[in-house]
């Protein structure tokens, strides 16, 4: 690694809200000299040059990361005290995970101010500012690997979204960004005091006092992955794990959101600006599922396990529930935001069917997700500037005026909902494929949920797009322009790419969730039967002697 | 050079997909046209090429191979999955390529013709040739997959190509409609073919050979058969259910969506909206044989799996002769052909079903032929009558376009089994098939495919005689300007009607065979000596060549009957058929409405579904009682506890604030000292 590598995470972290408090200064500094400050179309283009720095460096982040590299399953660590009394640092790393995580989160959001540019008139700068620091609560929540650091960064992603919901949002904007601020908030608390209970467990063990996940190399500090979290009890709802497992669960569950806990979702998603809904479905739903990899399983890995079969039901519960509802919703928004909740259900099942198959397919559904979600988000914001209206029933033939965003539009539908060479089918396929060698019957109700996503989404295209054009202000609709056609382009890239050549992805992911599955289940096996854990839920195929008949 | 095949056209669909989405900037017609032929015909070039290649080895090593990259793999150890982007290229993707290629070589030439005015502001004929090109790529690459995920992968793709063909003129909403609708009963049959890959998989893995190869499934077929998979008691067939009878029935199950069988062949006769060209390559010739050509892909698997097997020619025998009953009574052209094929496809599965994969095979390349050239001709005639289709509004066309009719009877004579023509030899296969299998209730299944034989010669006759026999019943207008096609459309057409004559000859069974013997023909039927290395070992033949020629003869007497009767009451008597219909109008009814299935799946499960999710899913739980009562009645709650309650207590007298502040000490101390 050279010098250039060694602070590179750390600078792409918080490269955005330099260059946001960077802005802020000059226009205070402007305020105080009297001047008129810098206009606000460079307030955009400073934006947008910095995310697509930011962008870049993660970029030379993935080239670089080492998948043979085995001695610390993170890269690109910094680990600097902060307040070490305490047991808080600053330590920040990646793992595959993490890796493509950032890299979505760096990749949607130069797209999204681009997207905005003409969407956006009202407070630009603070508009800008919001983003920038939206990037970096959301890349530090990523990276963090002390729980504190990444409490801290979870809580304040919050901010930045709820302003951007309740200032540029639709006209139930205020209702809609308080509802998604107490619901989040509502699980981040337990989440707090599930996470003292922790550090209190670590200190009562080791005598120190540590947020730290895991010990960096050469360093004496506790890890609470270390931490033995009680699981003796009469009974699993009794023990330790149990409980602190369902405070994460409930502040990860309201993220995804599973069902029951998704009605702030349509209502965030239809209220929020283009560039809100985008990243709160690419990236903020994220942070639930990637939660439960990367804390709820490994802390609690028998927690997790007491929880695998609820979970599974809800995520199930998410899959065909929440493609019924999308079918019928008028609003192309809320129906892609409904999409959304069966999306993230799949990507549940992938994570607690607990192998290699499952949880990389998870991994790579969740960045699938957010790039044909959000290219969805994109595609009803282009629509919406021309028509003000996202009803259904207002549309209606947009093929004929539209070509260039009806084939767009025909391209994202089919990412998502799963067609073979485009990104979503690799994802939803090794979910798919590693629930049945977990759970067969889950697998097998799941599975129908790809009827089920082809039928709300092409009902909603066929309505949209094709049949005679019934409104005659949909007639002179104009097709993208230059810049929407570079947004579109742009998404388009990884949507093929992942779908023909996931490798790219997967080899980064595959040793990250091989460790992170090994590890779990031999946390598992250190009370039960070591191979048992992870064969017992199998489908268990017999084989009768040749010769017998067969039924 | 394998990989070239299907990447072709894929290259000249995806120029054609950047400079409509993208550039936006007009390609030239000579362009379009040099470039989605030019891509198919060395496609089928190359095909030729490899058969060349592949007949120039030994029968047990002809395969040829092409590994691009491992596409998707995850997972170590004894569960490793992965699987690649790979091609092979064996006797029956060879045959199969081949027909894929070269009919679709003719119907991309027959297309330039009969989309010539699609040229409008929205770039029809260069949309058109895109996915047209796109739909060879996929197809190619289910043909040439060498593993079922990558099978898979083309599955869809055709799918999807067949979905926005069927819509291509998608400002009609009926176009639209019949688009989604085959999408999306495709796709049922998709999700039994993915739990199917997924149980192969597992079985493998069981196994130790985790994977999804073909080749490894041939090998490991053997063992899988000695599996079990465990149910629940109460299910039928429980507790354990044999894997592979599973396995093959979820991807049967996938065959049946794809290849419109009972009951999920819905999709198919609304397919008809799509262009002419498309119905002829995509919903008669190549895209519904997958599911055909995927059993015998998988005849190793199927060949062990006798009850999956059974399941197979019984929805094959019943599919055969449901769709030709309809057959008879509808009226537009195009509708009487998507029947058609339906009830030839269940000949196909009929004959897999047995055990006669390559009677099945056979039939599906001599379909392939004459059925593209019956649609393509009945798209002639639609040309001819400027896009009318219905054939009461026909009649007498004979001498008008008497090319077009001479190229149809070829095809008419070819399906209906007339002896010498093509579809003689593989019909007589199929029966056979039936006829010696070990299939339970077998003798059943061949009394069903030759009634289907007879029925298949009357409503192919009726079609024959009802367009172009007769007085004419066209407007006089229209009748005075008839004329045959352009070369573009015509020509192909001699192409296929010569194929569909003579294409018997390369599956000529042995006891017509030995009558060639003497003109050097030593060997015959070399259609199933090539392909016999790649298939399962069928049910032997044992019969003597004198009871093939009754058998042979009785259909073939059968077929006359079927046709004889079509020429009275359409040609002799046409006043008759009315009057039948009148004297049986519930039966008539019933039959003229398709036994009312698409009504039922309608009220039945479409319906209730979305009135279900919309009243009770959505209104009532999610807005209803999830949103309504626990989230934002539990705001209101508390607005109401604040409200009603706790803004009491402040209430700004100093009075009671000391006194809550007194009482709260003293508890406190209470507390501590107690």
């Amino acid at each position: 690694m050279g010098v250039m590598d060694e602070y590179l995470l750390g600078f792409i972290t918080f490269f955005p809200l330099l260059v946001g408090l960077g802005l802020l200064a000059t226009s205070v500094l402007s305020s105080v000299l009297g001047a008129t400050g810098l206009p606000a179309s460079l307030w955009r283009a400073v934006g947008l040059a910095s995310t697509v720095l930011t962008f870049l460096l993660s970029l030379r982040l993935f080239a670089a990361f080492d998948v043979t590299q085995t001695e610390f399953p993170f890269q690109f660590v910094e680990y600097a005290a902060w307040m070490p009394e305490y047991g808080i640092h600053y330590f920040v790393g990646v793992d595959g995970i993490s890796l493509v995580m950032v890299l979505l989160t760096t990749f949607l959001m130069p797209i999204v101010l681009l997207a905005s540019w003409t969407d956006i008139t009202r407070s630009v700068k603070t508009y800008v500012f919001f983003m920038l620091f939206l990037e970096t609560g959301m890349l530090g929540a990523f990276v963090s690997l002390n729980l504190f650091q990444f409490y801290i960064f979870w809580e304040v992603m919050l901010i930045p979204m709820y302003f951007i919901i309740g200032i540029w949002g639709g006209p139930r904007r205020i209702y809609a960004a308080v509802k998604f601020f107490l619901f989040t908030m509502f699980g981040s608390l337990l989440m707090l005091v599930a996470i003292l209970v922790v550090y209190y467990l670590s200190y009562e063990q080791t005598g120190a006092l540590g947020f730290d996940l895991i010990a960096p190399l050469g360093s004496e500090s506790p890890a609470l992955l270390d931490t033995t979290i009680p699981i003796t009890g009469q009974a699993v709802w009794w023990q330790t794990q149990f409980w602190l497992f369902a405070a994460f669960a409930l502040a990860f569950a309201i993220k995804v959101p599973m069902v029951p806990f998704h009605t702030w979702l349509p209502d965030a998603h239809v209220e929020a600006p283009t560039a809100g809904s985008v990243i709160l479905a690419g990236v903020l739903l994220k942070m639930g599922t990637y939660g439960f990899l990367r804390f709820g399983l490994t802390l609690f890995p028998h927690g997790a396990q007491a929880f695998t079969m609820p979970i599974l039901v809800l995520a199930l519960v998410g899959i065909i529930y929440g493609s019924l509802v999308a079918m019928v919703q008028p609003d192309i928004k809320k129906l892609v935001a409904y999409s959304s909740v069966a999306h993230l259900g799949f990507v549940m099942l992938g994570i607690f069917a607990l192998n290699d198959q499952g949880v990389s397919g998870a991994v790579l559904q969740m960045v699938n997700h957010g790039l044909s979600t959000g290219a969805l988000f994109l595609l009803v914001g282009m629509l919406y500037e021309r028509r003000h209206t996202r009803l259904i029933a207002d549309f209606g033939g947009i093929a004929r005026p539209m070509p260039v965003f009806a084939a767009c539009f025909g391209i994202v539908t089919m990412s998502s909902i799963g067609l073979p060479l485009l990104n979503g089918f690799v994802g939803e396929f090794l979910i798919l494929l590693g629930t049945f060698l977990a759970f067969p019957v889950v697998a097998v109700i799941a599975t129908s949920g790809v009827v089920l996503a082809a039928a709300y989404m092409l009902w909603m295209y066929r309505r949209v797009m094709f049949g005679p054009v019934e409104h005659a202000e949909n007639r002179k609709l104009i097709d993208l322009g230059l810049r929407e056609k570079l947004v579109m382009a742009a998404v388009l890239v990884p949507i093929f790419w992942i779908g023909v050549y996931p490798e790219t992805f997967l080899s980064r992911i595959r040793p990250s969730v091989i460790e992170l599955v090994d590890q779990v289940v031999k946390a598992r096996g250190a009370e039960a039967a070591p191979e048992a854990a992870r064969a017992e839920p199998g489908l268990g195929i017999g084989v009768r002697s040749v010769g017998e008949a067969v039924p | 050079m394998l990989r070239w095949i299907p990447l072709l056209p894929l290259a000249a669909a995806a120029y054609h997909g950047v400079m409509l989405a993208f550039v936006r900037r007009p390609t030239p017609r000579w362009a379009t046209i040099a470039i989605s032929c030019g891509s198919v015909a060395l496609s089928f070039v190359l095909a030729c090429v490899g058969f060349w290649k592949l007949r120039g080895l030994a029968p047990e090593s002809r395969v040829l191979v092409d590994e691009i990259y491992t596409w998707i793999s995850a997972g170590v150890g004894d569960q490793a999955f992965s699987s690649d982007l790979a091609f092979a290229l064996d006797p029956i993707s060879a045959v199969m390529a081949l027909v894929v290629t070269g009919v679709g070589a003719l119907i991309h030439i027959y297309s330039v013709g009969y989309m010539d005015d699609d040229d409008r502001e929205d770039k029809g004929f260069q949309r058109f040739f895109c996915y047209l090109n796109l739909f060879t790529f996929s197809m190619l690459v289910l043909v040439l997959a060498d593993n079922l995920v990558l099978m898979f992968v083309g599955w869809e793709g055709v799918g999807l190509c067949s979905y926005l063909l069927i819509g291509f003129w998608y400002s009609d909403r009926f176009n639209a409609y019949c688009g989604s609708k085959a999408f999306i009963v495709n796709r049922i049959g998709d999700f039994a073919f993915l739990v199917g890959i997924f149980l192969v998989f597992r079985a493998l893995a069981d196994l130790g050979a985790p994977s999804v190869g073909f080749a490894d499934i041939e090998k490991h077929a053997a063992q899988m058969a000695a599996m079990t998979l465990p149910v629940p008691a109460w299910m039928p067939f429980g507790p354990d259910w044999s894997l592979v009878n599973t396995a093959a029935l979820c991807l049967f199950v996938g065959a049946c969506g794809k290849s419109a069988q009972l009951p999920l062949y819905v999709w198919l006769p609304d397919a008809m909206a799509g262009p002419t060209p498309v119905s002829a390559l995509i919903h008669a010739a190549t895209m519904v044989t997958a599911g055909v050509y995927m059993v015998c892909r998988l005849s190793f698997l199927f060949a062990v799996a006798p009850e999956a097997s059974a399941v197979v020619a019984w929805v094959g025998g019943v599919t055969a002769i449901f769709a030709a009953t309809i057959a008879i009574a509808q009226t537009d052209i195009k509708k009487v052909l998507a029947y058609s094929t339906v009830s030839q496809l269940g000949y196909m599965f009929l004959a897999a079903g047995c055990g006669g994969y390559t009677a099945a095979l056979f039939h599906l390349g001599t379909h392939a032929f004459f059925k593209a050239l019956l649609f393509l001709g009945a798209g002639a005639v639609i040309l001819a009558m400027h896009h009318e289709q219905d054939i009461e509004k026909m009649g007498g066309l004979h001498r008008r376009i008497w090319r077009t009719h001479l190229v149809f009877l070829a095809g008419v004579l070819a399906i209906a089994g007339f002896p010498g023509f093509s579809g003689f030899f593989s019909k007589d296969e199929i029966l056979l098939a039936a006829y010696t299998s070990h299939v339970p209730g077998h003798q059943w299944l061949y009394a069903i495919g030759v009634a289907t034989a007879g029925l298949t010669a009357f409503y192919m006759f009726r079609l024959y005689f009802r367009t172009f026999w007769g007085k004419s019943r066209a407007p006089k207008a229209l009748r005075d300007h008839m004329r045959d096609p352009v070369a573009w459309v015509i020509d192909p057409l001699w192409v296929l009607a010569f194929f569909s004559i003579f294409a018997g000859i390369v599956g000529l069974p042995q006891a017509y065979g030995d009558w060639f013997r003497g003109w050097g023909v030593e060997e015959s039927n070399s259609l199933a000596k090539f392909l016999a290395p790649a298939l399962a070992p069928g049910e032997p033949h044992a019969l003597a060549h004198s009871t093939e020629y009754w058998m042979a003869l009785g259909t073939v007497l059968l077929a006359a009957l079927g046709a004889a009767l079509a020429w009275l009451l359409y040609v002799r008597r046409p006043e008759l058929p009315g009057r039948i219909a009148r004297a049986v109008a519930a039966v008539y009814r019933l039959v003229l409405n398709k036994y009312y299935v698409d009504e039922v799946y309608d009220a039945a499960v479409v319906r209730p579904l979305v009135r279900f999710s919309d009243r009770v899913l959505f209104r009532g739980i999610d807005a209803g009682l999830i949103d309504g009562a626990a989230v934002n009645g539990t705001a209101r709650t508390v607005r109401g506890i604040a409200a009603n309650g706790l803004k009491y207590a402040h209430s700004g007298l100093t009075q009671g604030y000391i006194f809550f502040m007194l009482a709260g000490a003293v508890a406190l101390v209470g507390y501590l000292v107690r």
